[in-house]
């Protein structure tokens, strides 16, 4: 065979490997992390390091802060329980709740984000893990402890509202993450391992790289406790926090004047390692939503 | 003694050797360092890399350690940039040796010592040097513009078969000039944030600040500088390869001015990003990267047409296929051009595109999706200078025959195929969903890897072969020590 006719073919096979379906409902592999989805970690008031140059900052106040990320049951919940009391609504393939919009300014860029409704999720994204059968919301089996993705930050914003909490600002979450004692770029300290997190290519039991690539762990996953002869090192941060790193980006609350999109902060299950790092920030409208987006609530007690 | 002399001569002090020394340490840093990234990382390579090393990696430092290796590594290509305009265009001596000392110095103690400070631990006295080999590369500069400054009567264009004023002004020599002064204007607006920033490791990668709808006179600057640097290296490129190609005629008196006209607008609406102009800034910009291309495409149809017309010039009247076959006959002498061509589907296009729908489309993604085309966009087009850097050296050093073909479209080929797949990954989000994209990813990353390590092997062949030949009496490099690009001129 001429070397031209075989670079051809190989070249060919691997377009094709590009075209190869991905099964977005391949079997996940279910462990109890006995992390409670329902718990929060009081973070007190006072100083703490902010930012990649490690400024000292203070917040004066002191809240709670969920321990892990919202997951999929708990979203769910929700979701049935603001479409039952009229707080949310369908309309076409998309639940929406009301928003009151934000201040425009005209900014170069910015989008107008009027007083209307706003979409929460999509109903019918293959890539969500929940389901809607047309009349109520379900968990797809064997998510139930992951973190919710596929939430707008409209959908975010509701849910923490809903229940009388809000989102984090992002100084909250990062003294969240961080901690007050030092400047430390991940949660649980100065370097990374792969069994600290959930990141692109961390090899855990959620991923394949070969098809349908990484994928969200259950909330609290990295505890220290070993599944099925995999070991994970306990990363909690040092208010106790889990998935601070990695897993999903979190949405946070800030709205910056003339900039229209929201913030979010963590890194994913789709970063590498370096957007794992807490001062580290991502953005995208606030209608936005993806397999690799998710959030957490705080509350003032 | 007299062997080492005679090499260090032919290294340091001949055009060629000159040349070779900088492609080796851009070739050994980017083998090295480019395994700390991307699919090295994955894999495990850079944690191997980091301990082999010893290298001191900091968290905090990583953007700090990046600025330092892509000012290394643009450093060796403005020095090559140097050597070949130095040997290229007329100039006094005394401008030539000093230009060329200065600038030599300086990019070796850039690359050394600032990659020593940015990956082995902070010694204050590798970064002071780092800076040293910097402010010589800009005094190299200045004494370039200097050299090159076209209304002394000796410079003067008796030729009328290329662009000149009546006065006898050579437009060419103005346009080298032209570039060179903008580039050192431009230099400033790095150098002056950069002694804000550098001043406490409050450092920033301009993909990562780029939607924040507010940023400071010093954020804007950095974001200038690093796009107008970029461009003037590929204009400068442009440049040196239409000297190489002896371009002249009715295309070379319509694309200096349209280059020289091209620069200083562009360069107007970069600067103009600091300024109240701001807001029309990339209007400016616009208005001179127009200019400026077209100046490239006439190099290009001027290029080609000449491969065509030599390749074809014993036939009486050649046909379409012929033709073809003549203007990729020697890929060394296509492939600058084609790579040029090929620039306007992986950066202007993308580019362009960009532009038009940035709120329809781009803005829509998350703010990490774009990153990734803006980081592809300008690691393509440096490497697209790297690519034209390359081929134009292995006509330098004579290749023949089937080595030439097999290096040449080696080069063009390889680094094609890796753009291309660098393309399609920087705009995947418009024809794939996150959550179906691996297969995709995969293909890309090993398209991408394969090209751009393929090219590596062989400019890596082609370096050990250069180091062998060193050791040889009257080695290739005996005949190279005398020889000045300006003798080699295409005619």
């Amino acid at each position: 065979m001429k070397r031209s006719t075989l670079f051809t073919l190989i070249l060919l096979a691997a377009f094709l490997a590009a075209c190869a379906p991905v099964d977005l409902n391949a079997p996940i592999p279910v462990y109890e992390t006995g992390v409670d989805a329902n718990a929060w970690a009081t973070i007190p008031a006072g100083t703490f390091f902010h930012g990649q140059s490690a400024e000292v900052e203070a917040i004066v106040y002191e809240y709670e802060i969920m321990v892990t990320d919202v997951t999929v049951a708990q979203y769910v919940e929700f979701l049935n329980a603001g479409l039952a009391d009229g707080s949310l609504t369908l309309e076409g393939s998309r639940v929406v709740a009301f928003y009151p919009g934000d201040e425009f300014r005209g900014v170069k860029h910015e989008l107008e984000i009027r007083a209307g409704d706003q979409i929460v999720v999509p109903t019918d994204d293959p890539a969500s893990r929940f389901v809607f059968d047309g009349t109520a919301f379900s968990v797809l089996p064997g998510w139930e402890d992951h973190p919710v993705t596929n939430v707008s930050w409209f959908g975010a914003w509701s849910y923490c509202g809903y229940y009388g909490f809000r989102l984090p600002a992002e100084l909250e979450w990062e003294k969240a993450a961080r901690g007050s004692q030092d400047d430390r770029p991940f949660p649980w300290g100065n370097e990374i391992a792969r069994s600290n997190a959930n990141y692109y290519a961390s090899r855990d039991p959620f991923e394949d790289m070969g098809s349908f690539g990484s994928r969200t762990s259950p909330v609290g996953f990295y505890n220290g406790k070993t599944y099925d002869g995999y070991e994970t090192l306990d990363s909690a941060s040092p208010y106790g926090l889990y998935d601070m790193a990695g897993n999903v980006w979190q949405w946070v609350g800030d709205i910056l004047p003339g900039f229209s999109d929201r913030l979010m902060r963590g890194g994913s299950r789709g970063s590498y390692d370096m957007d794992l790092r807490v001062w580290v920030r991502n953005s995208a409208p606030p209608m936005y939503y993806s397999p690799s987006v998710g959030f957490r609530c705080i509350r003032i007690p | 003694m007299q062997f080492i002399k005679d090499r260090f001569n032919f290294l340091f002090r001949s055009t060629k050797g000159l040349i070779l020394v900088a492609i080796a340490m851009i070739g050994l840093e980017t083998a090295v360092f480019g395994m700390l990234s991307g699919p090295m990382a994955e894999m495990g390579v850079r944690d191997f890399m980091v301990r082999a090393l010893k290298m001191d990696i900091v968290q905090a430092e990583r953007e700090g350690r990046i600025v330092i290796l892509y000012h290394s590594i643009a450093m060796a290509i403005v020095a090559i940039e140097t050597y070949m305009i130095t040997s290229l265009v007329r100039m006094k001596e005394f401008f030539r040796q000093t230009v060329r000392v200065l600038v030599t110095v300086g990019y070796l103690l850039a690359m050394i010592f600032g990659m020593g400070f940015a990956y082995w631990g902070h010694n204050w006295a590798l970064h002071g040097l780092y800076i040293s080999g910097l402010c010589l590369i800009f005094f190299a500069g200045v004494l370039l513009v200097i050299a090159l400054w076209p209304w002394n009567q000796e410079y003067r264009q008796a030729d009328k078969s290329y662009a000149r004023l009546r006065s006898g002004l050579d437009l060419e020599r103005t346009a080298f000039f032209a570039t060179a002064l903008t580039t050192v204007i431009s230099a400033l607006f790095g150098a002056i944030p950069g002694s804000y920033f550098g001043n406490g490791f409050e450092t920033f990668l301009a993909e990562n600040i780029i939607r924040l709808p507010e940023k400071t006179t010093m954020e804007y600057s950095i974001i200038g500088h690093l796009h107008i640097m970029l461009a003037l290296i590929a204009i400068m490129i442009t440049l040196i390869v239409g000297r190489w190609m002896d371009f002249k005629g009715i295309l070379h008196k319509i694309a200096m001015p349209f280059i020289i006209l091209g620069t200083i607008v562009l360069n107007l609406g970069v600067w103009g990003v600091v300024t109240p102009l701001e807001p029309v800034a990339h209007m400016i910009i616009y208005m001179g990267a127009t200019p400026a291309m077209l100046g490239a495409l006439f190099l290009v149809i001027h290029s080609w047409d000449k491969l065509i017309r030599t390749g074809t010039a014993g036939i009486a009247k050649p046909s379409g296929w012929q033709k073809f076959k003549a203007l990729v006959d020697d890929p060394l002498r296509f492939g600058p051009f084609w790579q040029m061509v090929f620039m306007n589907f992986t950066v202007s296009g993308i580019g362009i595109f960009y532009a038009v729908r940035l709120d329809e489309i781009f803005r829509m993604w998350a703010h990490r999706d774009e990153r990734i085309e803006l980081t592809g966009h300008w690691h393509v087009l440096s490497a697209i200078v790297a690519t034209i850097i390359l081929l134009y050296y292995g006509d330098m050093i004579g290749l023949k025959g089937r080595l030439r073909r097999l290096y040449g479209w080696g080069i063009i080929l390889l680094s094609d195929l890796a753009f291309a797949s660098v393309t399609l990954f920087e705009i995947k989000r418009l024809f794939v969903s996150e959550a179906e994209q691996q297969p995709l990813v995969n293909t890309l990353m090993l398209l991408m890897d394969f090209g751009l390590g393929m090219l590596l092997v062989v400019l890596a062949m082609v370096l050990i072969w250069r180091l062998l030949d060193l050791f040889k009496k009257k080695g290739r490099w005996s005949e190279e020590v005398q020889h000045e690009l300006s003798e080699e001129v295409t005619k």
